[in-house]
C-alpha cells in the first residue's frame, strides 16, 4: 500500500506506523462537565468500520508527520490524505 | 545407453552437456533441459511416489502445474524439498533425489496403503482417529506426522541467501507467450518503459512447445526475432525465470525470481520483486487439465500439450507408441506433431463425436480414430503398458496423451475476491472483466482466446489501448499471419464406465470416487469439498486439478458449474520459499544492531553486551581474576559508591523540545508540572497514557530560555517520541513548540560516585563552577569541556550517588570516554554496565521497566502525589478512574529474603503464611530483583496488594516453577540512603 503524503508525495506503507480511527484528534475539553464519561468515550469508543474510514498514520521513518488518511477498509483505496495539524488547525477556526 | 530418446531439433544446446544424478544414477542432459525432460531423454518416467496411497507416478506436465515430479534438490549438505522437476532448469552437477518413498522408488514400503484405499477415503482423518481421545496426542498424531508430509527438510540454517527489490514501469506485462511477446512489441517500439516478467527460463510461452509458422517462419524463430529487437531496447526490461504471484493494493505486484536457483553460488538464489505498475496486461496463457479414467496415474500418462513440449522443444520422445485421449481440438495437434517426428500413435480417442470433431480430423488421415469413445482402463504398474477401451479394445501403448481442455490462468484477476465467470464455449473459467484489478487487462489465452492469430492480435489490441491510456499514439503494426484454426472442445470430466479409481488430484491422491461420497455425505459447498477430500490443497494447488473437481461436483449434484463455482483465489501463485520471504533480512541483518559511543571501548575493556531492543550496551567488565559475573557486578557497584564509577546512558531516549510555549506543551504532556522549573534545573517527569497508566518517566531539563532536553527510558524513546508529536501535531497545533529526537546525536555518560566531582572537575573547562553550592542535585547546564568541546551536564542520580551526566555530541563519545577512563585512574574509577546499575536502582528503589509494565499507576509507584489536578495533562482525567484509585491496589514495596542466604526470585508471587497458593490469595508478585553488595543480601521490589500498610510483615516468596517457597520481609523499596543524603553530597 502507498500513502501519498500531502508534502512527500506516495510514500511505501512500511515507512508508517498506523494509530486508528481519527476521531482521537477531538480530544474532550478538560473544563467540560462530566469529564470521565467524555474521556472513556473518546478513548474507548472508537470505530473500525468496514468501508471508509478516517484513520491517524504516522510517518515515522519520514518527515514524522501525522496524517489524516481516508481509506476503504475493504480496498484499501486511499481518497484522500492530509496533515493532522492543518485540519485540526482549520477544525479550530471553525469553531 | 546415453539420452536413448532424445530425437532431432528442438531449443537444447547439443554442444553443452550436463552430468546430473538422479537417485546416485548418473546421467547426461543438454543445456536448455529441465530435469523433467532430461530424466525422459533418459528413459526416466517413473520420478516419485503420491501422497496417500505411495502409488508410482510419472511426469505429467512440462511447467509449473507439475502435481508428480517432485525431487529433492540437493546441494551440498542441504536439500530442498517438492522441487518440481519440470521447472528446474538443468545445470551441471545437478543432484536430485525421489521422495517420499522407502526403501527405494520402484519398490516401497507404504504403497501397501493402496491396498487399504477403501478405507483411506475422503475424509479419513475426520473419521477414523475420533476415539478414544487419549490416543490422540500419544499415538495418533505421531503416526500422522510420519506418515504425512512429502519430502523432508534439514533442519540446519538455510546456506543461500535471498534479496528484495523494487521495480517500476509503464507497463508490467505477465507471461512472455504470443499475446505478452506481441504486446511488448507494440508498446515497446512506442518507448513505454515495460517490464516483461516470465515465469519460463526462456520466452515464448506455449509457442516453444508448437510447430508451427507465424509471419512465414517457424514459431520458434519469430519468437528469437521479437525478443532480440525487445532485448535491443533500453527502455524493455525481459525478466526470465520471474514469476508474478500476487497481485495487492494499489497496482503492486509481486514476483519471484529465480535468480540463480542452485546453478552458482554467486548473487542471491531468489529476490522478491515489488513491481509498481499503473497498467499491467495479464497474457498469462491456459494451463491444460487432464481426464479423470481408470488408473490415470500410471507414469506414462502425460498432458498431451506437454507431449508437444517433450518433443519440439526439448527433442524427447516422450514414449514410443503414443494414444491420445482428448475432447478438444488441441488433443489433436499432438497427434500430429508426434507422428511428424516418426513417434508411434497407435489411436486418437476422442470423446466427440464425428460430427464434432469432423473439422479437426480432416487434416490428420492416417491415424485410427476413436469417436464417441474413452478410456476407461490402463494397464501396467511402473508405467504404462495398455488401455482398454468403451467399445472394448485393448491396445498397446507405453504413453497416453490426454488432454481435458484448458484453464485460463486466471488467478492473478481473481486475488481480490473476485469471482471468475464460466465460458461454455470454451469449457473454462474466465476472469470477470467487470471486476479486474484496477489497471489490469487480460490477453491472449489467459482470457480463454485459443488461435495463435487471435492471441497475436489480442496481444496488439490490449497493448495499444494501454498505449491511449497514457497518452501515446498507437501501434501501426499489423496481426502478423498464423494460424486461426477455430478452437472446439466439449466438457468433459471423467469417465463414468470405469470400474478403477480415476485421478483427480494427483499429488494428494484426490479420485472422482471422493468427491463424490463427500457430496453424498453432505458437503456441498465447493470450499467444505475442498477441505474434506483435501482437492488441490497439495504444493501445485489444484492447477490441473480443481477445475476437473468443481465438474464433477457439478454433475453429481446437479447443478450448473457456474452455481458451483470456485473456491477463493489467494496469492501466492506459485509457492515462495520462506527465505525468500524474508529476503536479506535474516538472523543478525532481521534489524540493525545499535551500538553506544563507547562500544568500541567497552569491547577493548573486555566487556559484556547485553541486547537490549536493538541496541548492544555493556553489561558488565569482567575484570581476569572474576569468574562468575556476580563477582564483576558486585566490585563495579562497592567501586561506584566508595570511589567514582562512569557507564554510557547513551540509549536513553533524547528529545529537544524548543519554542515559545515549550513548557506549557510539556505541562500536558508530563502529569508534573513542568512551567514551573526554573532555568539550568532538571525534574523528574511521568508521562501518563491517556487511561492513566503510567507509559514512561524520565527527566526534564530546562537548559535554556524555552529550551528543554527531557529523557525517555530507553526501551520507549520510540513510543514516546511518537505520542509527543501526537500532542504537538494532532491535540495541540496551535503551540509554539517544536520536537526532534537527538537520541544519536548525544553521547552521554552518567559518572556517579563520592568522587564524582573530583574527577568532573578535571574534564571540564575551568571557567565552569560545579560546587555543590552553584551546581546542586539537579541542576544542568550547557558547559565547555577539554578546551571548548561543547557539552551538557545535569546533576542526575541514578544510582543514589553523587553523580553527573556529562553529554557530548556523539562525534566525541568515543574520546571522552577514552579521556574519563584516563583522568579517572587516580581516582580509582570503575566503568560499570546495565547489571550494577540495575543493582543500584534496586538498592535505591527506582521503578523501572519491570514495573513500568503497562498496568502501574503514578499511585502505584508511590508517586501519586506528582499527577497534579491544577491542570490539563493527558492520562489525568482518566487516572482517577475509581479502578486506578482503589486503595486494594498493588503498590510498590521492598523485599528481602529473612534468611540472607536465600534466593528470591523475580515472578514470584507473595502469598501469607499457611494460606494455599492459588490466585484467590494472590497478594502480588515480586519485579525485580539483585543482590546487593552493600546490604549483603537478595533484595527485590514487588507489587503488592495495599503493601505500604505491610511493612514489616513476613509473608512468602512463591515461585512454583522452581518450587521455591521463601519465607520474606516487606520493607520500604529505597534500601540504601532512604534520605537521600549522599546525592546531595
Amino acid at each position: 500500500m502507498k500513502i501519498n503524503h500531502p508534502l512527500l508525495g506516495p510514500r511505501n506503507e512500511s515507512e508508517f506506523t498506523i494509530l486508528g480511527d481519527a476521531k482521537l484528534l477531538n480530544r474532550p475539553n478538560i473544563l467540560e462537565s462530566n469529564q470521565a464519561q467524555a474521556f472513556y468515550e473518546y478513548l474507548y469508543l472508537r470505530d473500525n468500520p468496514i468501508g471508509m474510514h478516517r484513520e491517524l498514520w504516522f510517518h515515522e521513518q519520514g518527515d514524522r508527520s501525522w496524517l489524516i488518511v481516508t481509506r476503504n477498509t475493504l480496498t484499501h483505496e486511499i481518497s484522500k490524505v492530509e496533515l493532522a495539524a492543518n485540519v485540526v488547525n482549520k477544525e479550530g477556526q471553525a469553531k | 545407453m546415453s539420452q536413448k530418446n532424445r530425437i532431432d531439433g528442438g531449443l537444447i544446446d547439443r554442444q553443452s552437456t550436463l552430468n546430473f544424478t538422479f537417485d546416485d544414477h548418473h546421467y547426461t542432459g543438454f543445456k536448455g533441459d529441465t530435469l523433467a525432460s532430461a530424466l525422459l531423454a533418459n528413459n526416466i518416467t517413473l520420478v516419485g511416489r503420491s501422497f496417500k496411497y505411495h502409488r508410482p507416478r510419472g511426469i505429467l506436465t512440462s511447467g509449473s502445474s507439475e502435481p508428480n515430479a517432485l525431487v529433492e534438490l540437493i546441494k551440498g549438505s542441504t536439500k530442498e524439498p517438492n522441487s518440481r522437476a519440470t521447472t528446474i532448469k538443468l545445470f551441471d552437477e545437478l543432484k536430485a533425489k525421489s521422495q517420499n518413498c522407502w526403501p527405494s522408488l520402484k519398490y516401497d514400503v507404504q504403497s501397501i496403503n493402496d491396498c487399504f484405499a477403501p478405507f483411506l477415503t475422503a475424509g479419513f482423518y475426520y473419521k477414523t482417529f475420533m476415539w478414544p481421545k487419549s490416543f490422540w496426542e500419544k499415538v495418533y498424531e505421531p503416526l500422522i506426522r510420519r506418515a504425512a508430509g512429502l519430502g523432508e527438510l534439514v533442519s540446519l540454517p538455510d546456506p543461500d541467501h535471498y534479496d528484495r527489490g523494487y521495480r517500476h514501469c509503464d507497463l508490467l506485462i505477465i507471461g512472455a507467450g504470443a499475446a505478452g511477446l506481441m504486446a511488448g512489441l507494440v508498446a515497446g517500439r512506442q518507448g513505454l518503459n515495460i517490464i516483461i516478467a516470465e515465469e519460463d527460463f526462456l520466452f515464448g510461452g506455449r509457442l516453444l512447445g508448437e510447430n508451427e509458422e507465424i509471419n512465414g517462419m517457424h514459431c520458434h524463430d519469430w519468437i528469437e526475432n521479437v525478443v532480440n529487437e525487445l532485448k535491443a531496447m533500453p527502455h524493455v526490461r525481459l525478466m526470465a525465470k520471474t514469476a508474478v504471484f500476487g497481485v495487492f493494493d494499489q497496482q503492486t505486484y509481486y514476483a519471484l525470481e529465480r535468480f540463480t536457483d542452485q546453478i552458482d553460488t554467486i548473487g542471491p538464489r531468489q529476490i522478491i520483486w515489488e513491481i509498481n505498475s499503473k497498467h499491467v496486461i495479464l497474457a498469462s496463457g491456459a494451463t491444460e487439465r487432464h481426464i479423470a479414467f481408470g488408473n490415470n496415474d500410471r507414469p506414462g500418462v502425460m498432458l498431451a500439450s506437454a507431449m508437444r513440449d517433450y518433443t519440439n522443444r526439448f527433442a524427447v520422445r516422450p514414449a514410443s507408441r503414443v494414444a491420445v485421449f482428448t475432447n478438444n481440438d488441441s488433443g489433436w495437434l499432438t497427434a500430429r506433431d508426434l507422428d511428424k517426428k516418426g513417434i508411434e500413435v497407435t489411436a486418437i480417442i476422442d470423446v466427440r463425436s464425428e460430427y464434432e470433431h469432423q473439422k479437426i480430423a480432416k487434416k490428420y488421415p492416417n491415424i485410427p480414430v476413436y469417436s464417441q469413445d474413452q478410456i476407461i482402463k490402463v494397464h501396467g504398474y511402473n508405467r504404462v503398458k495398455a488401455i482398454t477401451l468403451l467399445n472394448g479394445a485393448k491396445i498397446h501403448v507405453d504413453g497416453i496423451a490426454v488432454s481435458g481442455g484448458w484453464n485460463p490462468s486466471i488467478h492473478l484477476t481473481c486475488q481480490h475476491r473476485q469471482r471468475p465467470t464460466w465460458n461454455d464455449a470454451i469449457s473454462g473459467f474466465v476472469a470477470n472483466e467487470a471486476s479486474l484489478p484496477s489497471g489490469m487487462k487480460v490477453a491472449g489465452a489467459a482470457k480463454g482466446t485459443y488461435t495463435t492469430k487471435m492471441v497475436l492480435q489480442d496481444g496488439l489490441n490490449q497493448a495499444n489501448i494501454v498505449l491511449s491510456e497514457l497518452g501515446h499514439a498507437s501501434s501501426k503494426m499489423h496481426t502478423p499471419s498464423a494460424n486461426d484454426d477455430t478452437y472446439h472442445g466439449k466438457t468433459f470430466w471423467s469417465v463414468k464406465e470405469t470400474k478403477q479409481r480415476a485421478w483427480i488430484d494427483f499429488q494428494n491422491d484426490v479420485t472422482t470416487k471422493d468427491i463424490r461420497l463427500a457430496v453424498q455425505e453432505g458437503f456441498y459447498s465447493v470450499e467444505h469439498v475442498k477441505r474434506y477430500t483435501t482437492l488441490g490443497m497439495a504444493t501445485d494447488q489444484g492447477k490441473t486439478s480443481s477445475v476437473i473437481g468443481i465438474g464433477i461436483i457439478a454433475e453429481t449434484m446437479n447443478k450448473s458449474i457456474q452455481e458451483t463455482g470456485t473456491t477463493i483465489f489467494r496469492a501466492p501463485y506459485v509457492p515462495i520459499a520462506i527465505g525468500a520471504l524474508g529476503g536479506p533480512h535474516s538472523g543478525k541483518h532481521f534489524r540493525p544492531t545499535r551500538e553506544t559511543p563507547s562500544h568500541q571501548f567497552a569491547r577493548e575493556n573486555n566487556a559484556k553486551f547485553v541486547e537490549t531492543g536493538a541496541w548492544l550496551r555493556s553489561q558488565y567488565f569482567p575484570d581476569k581474576n572474576e569468574s562468575h559475573w556476580r563477582e564483576s557486578v558486585n566490585r563495579e557497584v562497592l567501586g561506584t559508591r566508595n570511589n567514582v564509577g562512569v557507564t554510557d546512558v547513551s540509549t536513553l531516549g533524547k528529545i529537544d523540545v524548543q519554542g515559545k510555549d515549550a513548557a506549557a506543551f510539556l505541562d500536558k504532556v508530563y502529569c508534573n508540572t513542568i512551567s514551573t522549573l526554573n532555568m539550568q534545573r532538571c525534574r523528574y517527569g511521568i508521562m501518563l497514557r491517556e487511561d492513566g497508566i503510567v507509559m514512561d518517566d524520565g527527566t526534564v531539563a530546562h537548559i535554556a530560555n524555552n529550551h528543554f532536553i527531557v529523557t525517555t527510558t530507553t526501551a520507549n524513546a520510540v513510543q514516546v517520541y511518537r505520542h509527543m508529536e501526537f500532542c504537538r501535531q494532532c491535540l495541540w497545533p496551535e503551540m509554539d513548540v517544536a520536537l526532534i529526537s537527538i537520541t544519536e546525536q548525544w553521547a552521554q555518560y552518567a559518572i556517579a560516585g563520592p568522587k564524582s566531582r573530583h574527577l568532573l572537575e578535571k574534564i571540564i573547562d575551568n571557567d565552569h563552577d560545579i560546587s555543590n553550592t552553584h551546581f546542586p542535585y539537579m541542576a544542568c547546564d550547557e558547559i565547555s569541556i577539554c578546551n571548548g568541546i561543547r557539552a551538557r551536564l545535569f546533576r542526575l542520580s541514578f544510582s543514589g550517588e553523587m553523580a553527573y551526566e556529562l553529554a557530548v555530541p556523539a562525534r566525541y563519545g568515543d574520546a571522552l570516554i577514552r579521556h574519563i577512563h584516563e583522568i579517572g585512574k587516580t581516582f580509582n574509577l570503575t566503568p560499570y554496565g546495565t547489571e550494577a546499575l540495575g543493582v543500584m536502582r534496586i538498592e535505591k528503589g527506582h521503578a523501572a521497566g519491570n514495573e513500568l509494565n503497562g498496568q502501574t499507576t503514578a499511585g502505584d509507584l508511590g508517586l501519586g502525589k506528582m499527577v497534579s489536578k491544577k491542570k490539563d495533562s493527558i492520562g489525568n482525567v482518566l487516572s482517577e478512574r475509581e479502578g486506578l484509585t482503589d486503595p486494594m491496589r498493588l503498590v510498590l514495596v521492598g523485599v528481602m529474603p529473612c534468611d540472607s542466604k536465600h534466593k528470591i526470585t523475580s515472578g514470584s508471587h507473595i502469598f501469607a503464611n499457611n494460606l494455599a497458593c492459588i490466585p484467590d490469595n494472590d497478594l502480588g508478585y515480586i519485579s525485580s530483583m539483585a543482590y546487593s553488595p552493600m546490604l549483603n543480601s537478595y533484595i527485590g521490589l514487588a507489587m503488592l496488594r495495599n503493601g505500604t500498610d505491610r511493612f514489616g510483615e513476613k509473608l512468602r516468596a512463591v515461585n512454583l516453577l522452581q518450587n521455591q517457597d521463601i519465607a520474606i520481609k516487606i520493607t520500604s523499596p529505597h534500601f540504601y540512603d532512604p534520605k537521600g543524603e549522599r546525592l546531595r553530597g
